[in-house]
């Protein structure tokens, strides 16, 4: 089997230049155990932002905008007269109205959502601004009004109490659960009591029976959780009053189309998860590219690594073709012996690669995380994809192949009797 | 007849043009020893590197065991010079990473025809035949030059070869040795096999079978 006898003289070139070898061989581990820390701590954040984005907000949100662009009564007008009757008429500045952001009819259709075979879960909530008042600091913030069972179903509430209990919500008509950045900004504790002020000066006093934390600084600084009733009461609203449907689909990657079809049925505008956080996958994708880049560019330079020994090689060896040739070794023969080579070198480098990529990648995930307090995370993230080492060895095995190749061709074409005849 | 050259005429263009073989007939029949003479430069290497194939840039006709190989493919000759040719070099080749033994088993493995045991066999035969075998496994680069080029004719003889070309065979040997390594070739064309050797040694030319004198691209005595 000549392929057999290519390899046998492909392994003993290899071992009677070990030095070689080894060089060309770690060119190939460090470009592929870079790409794979590289890929697994990236993917390994995104995937971990993704998932506090994912966990923290609505799949889909429907609520009703106020409108600022609403037509003044004068455009309307104009609208109904034919084209070349149309006045000047211009009104300067126009404000909104004081329009309702409620959702007709909200309760209604979330229990209309509710039985939709896609979701998971719906909450309805009473939302609006307030000042968080104890003693002479005043905090701004937002507080939501919503069914505390349904809201835990949603975002699991339970596991991010600090203190206190989400069931404080369901006895007490005056309780209240504050984020923890906004307990410390406002100094308050389970059991104090708080008042707050909407924007249009109703004050509440409420009593702290929970404290909660996300791990989102936004979130944990400036929000808190009532009953609705509670809520609607402050805003002097009846308990119709809605003002945001949260929704949790059982498969998230459907939000978009269920967002879409969701504001077809009702009318109301509705906002999925990927819209809403459309910042955060832009960077998502900018992190993928810059990935990409410099593992390539690594095993590019890895690839010109094996390329420039493999010419130098054969340089060396011109003798020893010339002689296999004049043996009856045929240009396929050639091509394979030295072919192999650099595929050997590739595949080794790779394993290689792969090992000592894995072990940086795991002591990354085990190194705490330095602003534990700030993100519900001790140590970074890292995204151990079982493709991402396939597609290691892959790509050392492909780059290898390429960059043995146009050597090994050359020296097929070696012509014998030029050699040998000195 | 084994081999038949008709008109052979060779060019070399390089550093300027230059007839180097100027129409060349000659045949050779199977089990000849036959010895190339002639002055240095005459051309004789040059002959020989197109009479094993290895060189196809030549004008003529040139047929080995009934086989026309002007005209055939890198490979085709590639494949046929594995078969039917065995090859010594003016200077020993040998690849020196591998043992004496592997070196001379080479061109049996490419030719893929018997077991890696029977190979050895036939390599550690050839060995002995050259008075080589006790050096079997030892590094061919530490092996001396008479040594080498002994290991190199093992090497040609290995796959039985109908013709074995051999350019200077005794140029590194001493006086001994050559007288061994044309008793060897003797030996084989008593077997049936054809060589041809190209020497400036006039007393192992004498001794052979038939000579081949060529002067300045042409053949003067045959
Ligand atoms: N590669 C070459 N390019 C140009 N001229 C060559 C080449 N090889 C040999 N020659 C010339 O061809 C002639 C014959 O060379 P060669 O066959 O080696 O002679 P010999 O083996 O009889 O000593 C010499 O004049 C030599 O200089
Ligand atoms: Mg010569």
């Amino acid at each position: 089997m000549t392929l057999k006898l290519s390899l046998d003289i492909a392994i003993t070139h290899l071992l009677a230049r070990k030095k070689q070898s080894i060089v060309a061989m770690l060119g190939v581990t460090f470009g592929i155990s870079m790409f794979l820390v590289m890929i697994s701590f990236m993917t390994g954040v995104n995937k971990f932002l993704n998932d506090l984005a994912l966990d923290n907000s609505p799949h889909i949100r429907i609520y009703n905008p106020i409108k600022t662009d609403r037509l003044t009564i004068l455009d309307e007008m104009a609208a109904t007269k034919a084209p070349n009757q149309k006045g000047m008429n211009v009104v300067y500045h126009q404000r909104p109205k004081n329009e309702l952001p409620n959702i007709d009819k909200g309760m209604k259709l979330v229990r209309i959502i509710e039985k939709m075979p896609e979701v998971l879960g719906v909450s309805p909530q009473v939302g609006t601004q307030v000042f968080y008042n104890n003693g002479p600091i005043q905090v701004s913030g937002t507080i939501s009004g919503t069914d505390i069972v349904k809201e835990n179903a949603l975002y699991n509430l339970k596991s991010k109490m600090e203190d206190g209990n989400i069931e404080g919500l369901l006895f007490n008509p005056e309780g209240i659960i504050i984020g923890s950045g906004l307990a410390k900004k406002i100094n308050a504790k389970t059991g104090d009591r708080i008042s707050i002020t909407t924007p249009y000066g109703n004050t509440l006093l409420l009593k702290v029976v929970g404290i909660f934390s996300f791990g989102i600084a936004t979130v944990d600084d400036t929000k808190s959780y009532a009953s609705i009733a509670t809520v609607q009461k402050i805003l002097q609203k009846d308990p119709s009053y809605i003002t945001d449907i949260h929704i949790k689909l059982k498969d998230y990657q459907k939000s978009k189309v269920m967002a879409a079809e969701l504001n077809r049925m009702f009318g109301f505008k509705t906002e999925d998860w990927e819209t809403a956080n459309a910042a955060f996958f832009a960077g998502d994708q900018i992190r993928y590219v810059m990935t990409a880049v410099v593992s390539i560019t690594l095993l590019v330079v890895a690839g010109f690594g094996i390329y420039n020994i493999m010419n130098m090689h054969i340089l060396n060896k011109i003798k020893d073709i010339a002689i296999l040739k004049a043996m009856g070794f045929e240009g396929k023969d050639i091509i394979a012996t030295f072919l192999m080579q650099s595929v050997i070198i590739g595949i080794l480098g790779g394993l290689l690669g792969i090992s000592i990529g894995y072990f940086f990648s795991y002591l990354i995930s085990q190194t705490p995380f330095p602003e534990a307090g700030f993100l519900k995370i001790t140590t970074f993230p890292v995204n151990f994809d079982p493709r991402f080492y396939v597609a290691g060895v892959f790509f050392g095995f492909v780059t290898t192949l390429f960059a043995g190749y146009f050597p090994a061709l050359k020296a097929s074409k070696i012509d014998p009797v030029a050699i040998i005849r000195g | 007849m084994v081999l038949k050259a008709t008109n052979i005429i060779k060019y070399f263009h390089e550093p300027e043009d230059f007839q180097v073989l100027k129409g060349l007939n000659f045949t050779v029949d199977k089990g000849t020893f036959l010895s190339i003479v002639g002055k240095s430069g005459c051309g004789k290497s040059t002959l020989l590197y197109i009479l094993s194939s290895m060189d196809t840039d030549y004008e003529g006709q040139l047929e080995i065991n009934g086989q026309l190989l002007t005209g055939k493919s890198q490979n085709e000759l590639a494949r046929f010079r594995n078969q039917n040719l065995g090859f010594v070099f003016q200077f020993h080749y040998l690849l020196p990473e591998f043992s004496a033994l592997k070196n001379v088993m080479l061109p049996a493995m490419k030719l893929g025809r018997f077991s890696k045991e029977e190979i050895e066999n036939t390599a550690m035969e050839k060995l002995r035949l050259v008075g080589m075998e006790d050096y079997a496994l030892k590094m061919s680069s530490k092996l001396s030059g008479g040594q080498q080029q002994r290991v190199a004719i093992a090497r040609a003889l290995v796959n039985n070869p109908a013709i074995i070309m051999a350019d200077e065979p005794t140029g590194n040997l001493d006086k001994a040795n050559s007288i061994k390594v044309f008793d060897i070739f003797m030996e084989l064309t008593s077997k049936g096999q054809t060589i041809i050797a190209v020497t400036h040694d006039n007393e192992f030319a004498e001794k052979s079978h038939r000579i081949i004198e060529m002067s300045d691209g042409k053949i003067v005595r045959s």
